[in-house]
């Protein structure tokens, strides 16, 4: 999955460890549902949160009430204070006042860069200004590279990111679940220039679902169509905002910006490409098209049904891939070795782990291992 | 936590209901909490008839709400408990038949105050004007007759109205013709309250935050189950008098008290626990523009089942007839608003649920 781009060891240890966590959690007042109807068909993979993500997050803030911890708001870290490999205390803003908050141990969980679009364009190019940012705009990478600053050693690709091909019209930051697309296996998808430029039907969605982020990145203006017909409307789960409708491909194409004609021109050569064959949607059918460059090698069915439909597609990050390297303790290294009480968790230091590519949840899965490793190890330290 | 309330000033309710509820279906992360969701998955769109049964089908559990996270500050600025509720609201008042008293007491708590000040002077009014010449227990104040007289087309009329709003409500929503099973579900599902369940027994996010807790659950459920005993008392009376010739006063261990003291008691804690409960949520996610009416109904409720109680204690003491005319005035005022009250909640989420029981075959 991550082209050998992972530290073997703490793959296991993630993976291992995964199955004591769900417990643990529901301990803590985490629910868990089945899986969502029409999802990605993750039901034997994957545990799903009821209420999503916000209720997680609701359920550990009043664990943590309960036990007495002070949660402070609106306080953003500017600088933690290291002195020869020893955390002394952080440097912050509470409110907009400055602050220092001294410590003993120190948990690093404060994600990656993401939302920091300068950062993001000086290390994918200038491109990176048109992706739109899946979460939070406040994931800047300030301790990251306040971190790397002080010689904290790095994991991960620095230049990467991970990108979903999402909704166009999704806004620039925290656009969330909702903006997923899922239509892409059902469609042709054509850059903006109505021209083709990838295999549509390469493997069922799940797999081929975070490939296209990287895809559509690197057309001319980080934008893509994805033209189904009244066949595929309903083979998907609804988008948050409806499709752009016509009644033929010409005015689909004129609506969308592209070119009507060079769109209608598109899809008739892949229509004429299409071959006979039974359509199954949710397996790989291997009906494919013949003599096409790219092919599309499974749910090729010519789009002929009116009315037609369109989406935009742009890349939508989920998070980038540099990080703090950490052992299995969770903790941090620095010029040094290790650091004597500087740990960290979930996407600041997910890259030991996911140095590239993505398997559905494991972000979830590192943050919570991790995290309370992380936790025990800081706690073991200034008992 | 404080919140802003929807500027609903010129909103098209039902446009806004929809607009969030298609956010939800691309979503769907909510769909373990309640009935609401699993619906909503079921469709791709959804016409006004849709959303208005969504809206009844919603119990205002406002576990969707916490979860969210596409709430205010968030462009997408979901509030669909708040919605929902606003729908549902108005949806009652176009139902309402006549169309003049439409939300007259739904939304006005002062309406409410008004209407048991009315139902208290006609009825202090008709025991100076109707005194019985002779009569046992409240009887010897107000004859059963006369009882018969005003509480007969006060409870029925009401009902019939009711009647015709349910009927609007089934068209508009396209139900179906109902079967048993549709009513076993239905029936299953208020009995339990299931809905402010939280999916899972922990119950909904009311007074306390994003914290699940059954406490608004069990003190409606209290509401819920004292009233209908209250309700089967009077009925038990009733039955009494005409089929066996048994007239009121009954004796401790007759029928209608051992149905009516429980019933009087859970309806008015049941009413007070409400009501503290209510005071502690937070008022944004519901129908804010209901709220004044739904409190005053709430203690409209809890007052019949108090003086109902107390009635009962000053048997044979001079307090019997100015505290019949308090209880019936109150019962009266209760009955006649109940079709323009939050009283119909009970009779639109019934039907959403007969409803939504159809729709899963």
């Amino acid at each position: 999955m991550t082209k050998g781009k992972t530290d073997e060891h703490l793959a296991r240890l993630a993976i291992r460890t995964s199955e004591t966590c769900l417990p643990w959690m529901e301990k803590q007042g985490v629910r868990f549902q089945p899986s969502l109807s029409g999802t990605l068909s993750l039901s034997r993979t994957n545990a799903f949160f009821l209420g999503g993500g916000k209720a997680l997050v609701n359920a550990y803030y009043n664990r943590v009430e309960d036990l007495g911890v002070t949660v402070v708001y609106e306080a953003q870290v500017q600088h933690v204070d290291i002195e020869d490999g020893t955390f002394r205390g952080v440097d912050c803003a509470i409110a907009g006042a400055p602050a220092r908050v001294n410590g003993r141990a120190v948990v690093l969980a404060s994600g990656g860069f993401q939302a920091d679009l300068d950062w993001l364009a000086r290390a994918w190019g200038p491109a990176a200004r048109n992706f739109l940012i899946r979460g939070t705009p406040y994931n800047r990478g300030v301790v990251l590279k306040d971190m790397l600053d002080q010689g904290a050693e790095s994991v991960g690709d620095p230049t990467q990111c991970h990108a979903v091909a999402i909704d166009g019209r999704a806004p620039k930051f925290d656009g969330g679940i909702v903006t997923r697309l899922d239509c892409v296996p059902f469609s042709v998808v054509v850059n903006r220039d109505s021209q083709r430029f990838y295999n549509e039907g390469e493997d069922v969605w799940p797999k081929r679902y975070a490939i296209w982020g990287r895809l559509v990145a690197a057309q001319p203006d980080q934008v893509a169509y994805s033209i189904i017909d009244s066949q595929s409307i309903n083979a998907f789960m609804p988008s948050v905002f409806p499709p752009v409708v016509a009644d033929t491909i010409e005015k689909l194409g004129e609506k969308l910006g592209l070119s009507g004609t060079a769109l209608k021109e598109t899809i008739d050569t892949f229509n004429a490409a299409c071959r006979p064959g039974t359509f199954h949607g949710n397996e790989l059918d291997g009906l494919a098209t013949e003599g096409l460059e790219p092919p599309k090698t499974n749910w090729a069915r010519p789009i002929t049904k009116p009315p037609f439909y369109g989406y935009a597609l742009r890349p939508g990050v989920t998070f980038t891939y540099l990080g703090l390297k950490v052992d299995d303790t969770a903790r941090v290294t620095g010029t040094n070795g290790l650091m004597t009480n500087v740990w960290a968790a979930g996407e600041i230091m997910a890259g030991s782990i996911l140095g590239q590519g993505y398997l559905a949840g494991f972000g979830m899965t590192i943050g919570t291992v991790f995290g309370r490793i992380a936790g025990k190890e800081a706690a073991k330290h200034v008992a | 936590m404080s919140l802003e309330t929807i500027n609903l000033a010129g909103l098209d309710l039902t446009q806004e209901a929809r607009r969030q509820v298609e956010i939800c279906n691309a979503c769907r992360y909510c769909e373990g909490f309640c009935s609401v969701f699993p619906a909503i998955a079921e469709k791709r769109m959804f016409a006004d008839g849709d959303i208005t049964q969504l809206a009844s089908l919603c119990h205002n559990c406002q576990g969707c709400y916490h979860a969210c996270q596409y709430t205010a500050p968030h462009e997408f600025n979901l509030n669909l408990p708040a919605i929902l509720a606003e729908v549902r609201h108005d949806s009652w008042d176009r139902f309402a038949w006549p169309r003049a008293f439409a939300g007259a007491f739904q939304r006005s708590g002062v309406a409410i105050g008004l209407a048991l000040v009315a139902g208290f002077a006609l009825l202090f009014a008709a025991l100076v004007a109707l005194r019985p010449e002779s009569g046992e227990g409240f009887y010897a104040f107000l004859a059963h007759t006369a009882m018969v007289a005003i509480f007969a087309p006060a409870f029925l009329g009401p009902l019939a109205v009711i009647a015709i709003g349910l009927r609007r409500y089934w068209v508009e929503v396209g139900g179906a013709p109902i079967r048993l099973s549709h009513l076993r579900a239905a029936f299953a599902s208020a009995a339990t309250m299931r809905n402010l369940g939280g999916g899972q027994g922990q119950g909904c996010n009311f007074e306390n935050g994003n914290r699940f807790s059954n406490k608004r659950r069990m003190a409606h459920q209290m509401v819920m189950y004292g009233f209908l005993l209250c309700f089967a008392a009077t009925s038990s009376g009733t039955l009494m008098h005409y089929l066996l010739g048994m007239e009121a006063p009954y004796g401790l261990f007759s029928l209608p008290k051992l149905l009516g003291v429980p019933g009087g008691v859970l309806l008015t804690l049941g009413a007070v626990w409400l009501v503290s409960l209510k005071m502690r949520s937070e008022k944004a996610l519901g129908a804010a523009s209901a709220w004044g009416g739904e409190m005053a109904f709430v203690i409209l409720l809890g007052l019949t089942g108090f003086t109902g109680l107390a009635l009962y204690a000053a048997t044979g003491t001079a307090l019997v007839g100015p505290l019949l005319a308090v209880h019936l005035g109150a019962v009266l005022a209760f009955f006649l608003t109940t079709p323009y009250s939050k009283m119909v909640h009970g009779f639109y989420r019934l039907a959403a649920l007969i409803r939504d029981a159809q729709t899963k075959g």
